[in-house]
């Protein structure tokens, strides 16, 4: 209760700074300098599905709206319009309109209309003949009928059902207005945008150069004349690169607890805010072959994590235990303590959870002369690995004789299809902290990242029902409702969400960190440089 | 002496047919293509879109096809698209090669300009306090992993300057120079340099023991004549071998190090290149890598019959 308070305490002081950073006068100018932690596979954020790609490309463009850049947490009160000037839901709900705003030009000269919008989401929904290589967001669009016109500045979404999280789908970093004229190919090399900052170059494994959008519709912005991102995977370096004042910011929520301790000894005047995002480190369990088949045995499994531990060992305790939804206070859909413990693992008592494990272990015919063995199969990186390593351990507990079995990333998705694993720990990263997101795309029967194969058709009414309530307190309790039920039906039981820090330089103002998104919070327009 | 040449480069090119096949079924044997990557980095499939891509990139196509496609390409200077950047490989190729050309060379110079005299001086003063403490630090070059001398150089320098010698691309002065280049090819040649020195070291002392040099002692030649003159000219093949082997072998550490002083050089790039199985890539920067060890061991041979005119003759 304690470190939910502190953290609560640190997200408004958090505010608190980026308020006062604001009281000051902006000045304009200078190169903002970021390492970058990899090479991304492309420059087309629709095409990817890591914020690998919307930290550098976020600038250079603007969404129908947007989550507020200064507010740490998203959420459907901090929508504001971007290149919407206003939104409107029919009388049924199963239609959006948007109002466009006039006189936008993209990077290249060309005008913004409402064909544009039409271009982007036929493309995202697979409805026009121009395709993207990969199109991973496809499955957020599925309630959307179509996206019809009228005239050049009103751009409405039609949809199957009442969606409210349709907004703050649309408001996620992750959905970028694409220009008409301009191929999903050239995308990929050479974005065109109508954001604060024009694309100048992307030299793979090198850098990412940004300039200053002179015709940016919105007037005085950005401050900073350009961003460069220096790639340099070797996170040793790239940490010593910014004790060194090569850099103004660290890459995104990537300096881990430990590193952040040698950042603060090091460069005592740079300011760092740990805060969550929204990445929960899972357990995916193959119930379509025996041993997992077996319920008792994957509850047993669920009851044998000491998630503390996890969380003590990993983040030196700054991690937050939870189901499907982020935990609060960063979390906006997260059920409540009691409820929480309530659930089969969740209690307080490790030891009595591992009991009841062995029984169920016993039950099904392991005992202490008869362990069950299996392999842990994960990614060969570390964040993948080190938890797998402590899973394992706890896994001794209940008679579960665990080997790893790591996985070199360009093989893990093809096998995790192939169903060629018994248990498999996973890092499941939300874009939006929205139940529709989380909800549908990890658990739902047809969707291609329910790696699990979890498929209850009770549940999947509840998304639905979920899904179109539009009473926020009511859709609140039916998300707990579902949030538990998953977590008892052991569907990819939770272990916890991680928090990691961002740096920056005492002179960068304006940088705000979101807590409940990692995807969300890019566009720098706001952010200047006090020297 | 024209047939001996004739002869190498024959090899050589026999080698390099021999490369490009080993390169070419060796990387498709490895599980995991650019296509499966690209989906996994997207945490979805979808077998529709993972079909348009692969024939797309042409990956679908027989092996034997896809090699004659390649071979073909490359005869014509046609060295195909990155599947990552969709860029010419020669685009992306090219403007790396000048960095790690330079951080070759001088690591190499590094190399050969402290390895082989304080090799001879420890020969020439066996024994001694001189030759233990340089065996030592022979003994640490070859222990010590370049990634950690690299990492050691980089904390030192922020703690001792508040710097940190990371790749500058446009270097304005001699420091910002001697920084982005001179540092790291310490870090890659430091190994090389230890192994140099001791080869001339052993060489040297096999030598110095021979009866014309107690000739040219006797006729009164000067003692660094002796050694450099009478001794190190006859000792100096072994260590030719060795710094040829090295200059193969160099890339190794250079791939460390290019990581750890974050230099956008060849090496990184192909570590990167196999990461996300960037066929055309791997394949012509491992060709391009092989045809200059095969350069090298080339240059050696012929180093080898000026040095000692025999070999043309024997071989």
């Amino acid at each position: 209760m304690r470190s939910v308070t502190a953290f609560a305490a640190a997200i408004l002081s958090l505010l608190v700074i980026c308020g006062v950073a604001r009281a000051d006068e902006a000045k304009q100018g200078g190169i903002l300098r970021i390492y970058h932690r990899d090479s991304p596979g492309s420059a087309s954020i629709h095409e990817e599905a890591t914020y690998s790609v919307n930290v550098p490309f976020m600038p250079v463009f603007n969404n129908l709206v947007i989550y507020k850049q200064d507010v740490a947490q998203n959420s459907l009160d901090t929508i504001v319009p971007d290149l919407a000037e206003s939104w409107a839901w029919s009388a049924d709900k199963k239609a959006l309109t948007f109002k466009l705003r006039q006189g936008v030009k993209w990077h290249d000269g060309q005008p913004f209309t409402a064909a544009d919008v039409k271009c982007t989401f036929d493309m995202v929904m697979g409805k026009s003949p121009q395709r993207f290589r990969k199109n991973p967001r496809k499955s957020w669009y599925d309630e959307v009928v179509d996206v019809t016109t009228n005239g050049d500045y009103e751009a409405s979404f039609n949809l199957k059902r009442p969606q409210p999280a349709l907004l703050a789908l649309l408001a996620s970093g992750y959905t970028p207005i694409y220009p008409c004229h301009v191929s999903p190919a050239e995308m990929r090399t050479h974005p065109i945008g109508t954001g604060p900052f024009k694309f100048v170059e992307f030299k793979a494994n090198e850098s990412i150069k940004l300039t200053r959008n002179p015709d940016y519709w919105k007037k005085g912005l950005p401050h900073l004349d350009g961003i460069e991102f220096t790639i340099i995977p070797n996170r040793s370096t790239a940490i010593l690169a910014f004790v060194a004042g090569k850099f103004d910011l660290t890459f995104p929520t990537e300096v881990s607890i430990p590193l952040l301790k040698d950042v603060k000894t090091q460069a005592p005047n740079a300011v760092c805010v740990v805060a969550p995002n929204n990445v929960s480190t899972n357990i995916i369990v193959n119930s379509s072959n025996p041993p997992f088949d077996n319920l008792d045995i994957r509850r047993a499994l669920a009851l044998a994590l000491d998630r503390k531990a996890f969380i003590s060992i990993m983040f030196e305790g700054q991690g937050d235990i939870g189901g499907a939804m982020l935990p609060a206070p960063a979390g906006l859909w997260a059920m409540p303590q009691e409820m929480l413990e309530q659930i089969p693992g969740y209690g307080p008592d490790i030891n009595a959870n591992r009991e009841a494990a062995r029984k169920l272990m016993e039950k099904a015919g392991y005992g202490a002369d008869k362990h069950l063995a299996v392999k842990v199969s994960t990614r060969n990186i570390p964040v993948y690995r080190d938890p797998a390593v402590i899973l394992i351990d706890q896994l001794k507990s209940i008679y579960v004789d665990a080997e790893l079995d790591v996985v070199e990333t360009a093989n893990w998705f093809s096998k995790v299809a192939r169903k060629d694993y018994a248990l498999g720990l996973n890092l499941t990263g939300n874009a939006v902290d929205d139940p529709d997101q989380s909800f549908y795309e990890n658990f739902s029967c047809n969707s291609e990242r329910n790696y699990t194969n979890y498929c209850n058709k009770d549940i999947e009414k509840m998304f639905d029902e979920q899904s179109q309530e539009t009473d926020l307190d009511k859709r609140k309790k039916l998300v707990w409702e579902i949030d538990k039920k998953l977590q008892e039906d052991v569907a990819r039981p939770i272990i916890f969400y991680g928090r990691t820090g961002t740096c920056w330089q005492p002179y960068v103002k304006g940088v705000t960190v979101m807590v409940n998104s990692s995807y969300n919070g890019y566009r720098y327009e706001d952010v200047w440089l006090d020297k | 002496v024209f047939a001996y040449i004739v002869r190498r480069l024959a090899l050589m090119l026999v080698t390099l047919v021999g490369i490009s096949i080993v390169i070419f079924f060796l990387l498709r044997i490895v599980p995991g293509n650019i296509v499966d990557i690209l989906f996994a980095a997207a945490g979805y499939v979808d077998p529709a879109d993972k079909a348009n891509l692969q024939r797309e990139l042409g990956i679908d196509q027989p092996l034997v096809l896809q090699y004659l496609h390649w071979i073909i390409g490359l005869l014509h200077g046609d060295l195909g698209y990155s599947y990552v950047s969709e860029k010419p490989a020669l685009d992306e190729i090219l403007p790396r090669i000048p960095i790690t050309a330079r951080l070759a060379a001088l690591a190499l110079l590094f190399s050969a300009s402290v390895g082989i005299p304080l090799g001879v001086i420890s020969a020439v003063y066996q024994g001694s306090r001189l030759d233990y403490f340089l065996r030592v630090v022979s003994l640490s070059g070859l222990s010590l992993p370049s990634f950690w001398l690299g990492l050691l150089i980089l904390m030192a320098s922020v703690s001792l300057f508040g710097s940190i010698p990371i790749f500058n691309p446009n270097p304005q002065t001699f420091g910002e120079m001697f920084s982005t280049y001179v540092l790291p090819s310490i870090a890659v040649g430091f190994r090389s340099s230890a192994l140099t020195m001791r080869i001339t070291r052993s060489s040297m002392l096999e030598v110095l023991r021979q009866d014309y040099i107690r000739t040219a002692r006797a006729k009164g030649a000067s003692e660094a004549s002796v050694n450099f003159q009478h001794a190190l000219k006859n000792a100096i093949l072994p260590v030719i071998t060795v710094i040829g082997i090295e200059a193969a072998f160099l890339i190794g550490g250079l791939i460390v190090t290019e990581t750890v002083f974050n230099i956008p050089g060849v090496a990184r790039y192909l570590v990167e290149a196999i990461r996300w199985r960037d066929y055309p890539i791997v394949q012509n920067l491992v060709m391009f890598i092989a045809l200059i060890v095969v350069l090298a061991n080339f240059t050696v041979d012929m180093l080898y019959a000026v040095f000692d005119p025999r070999i043309r003759y024997t071989d």
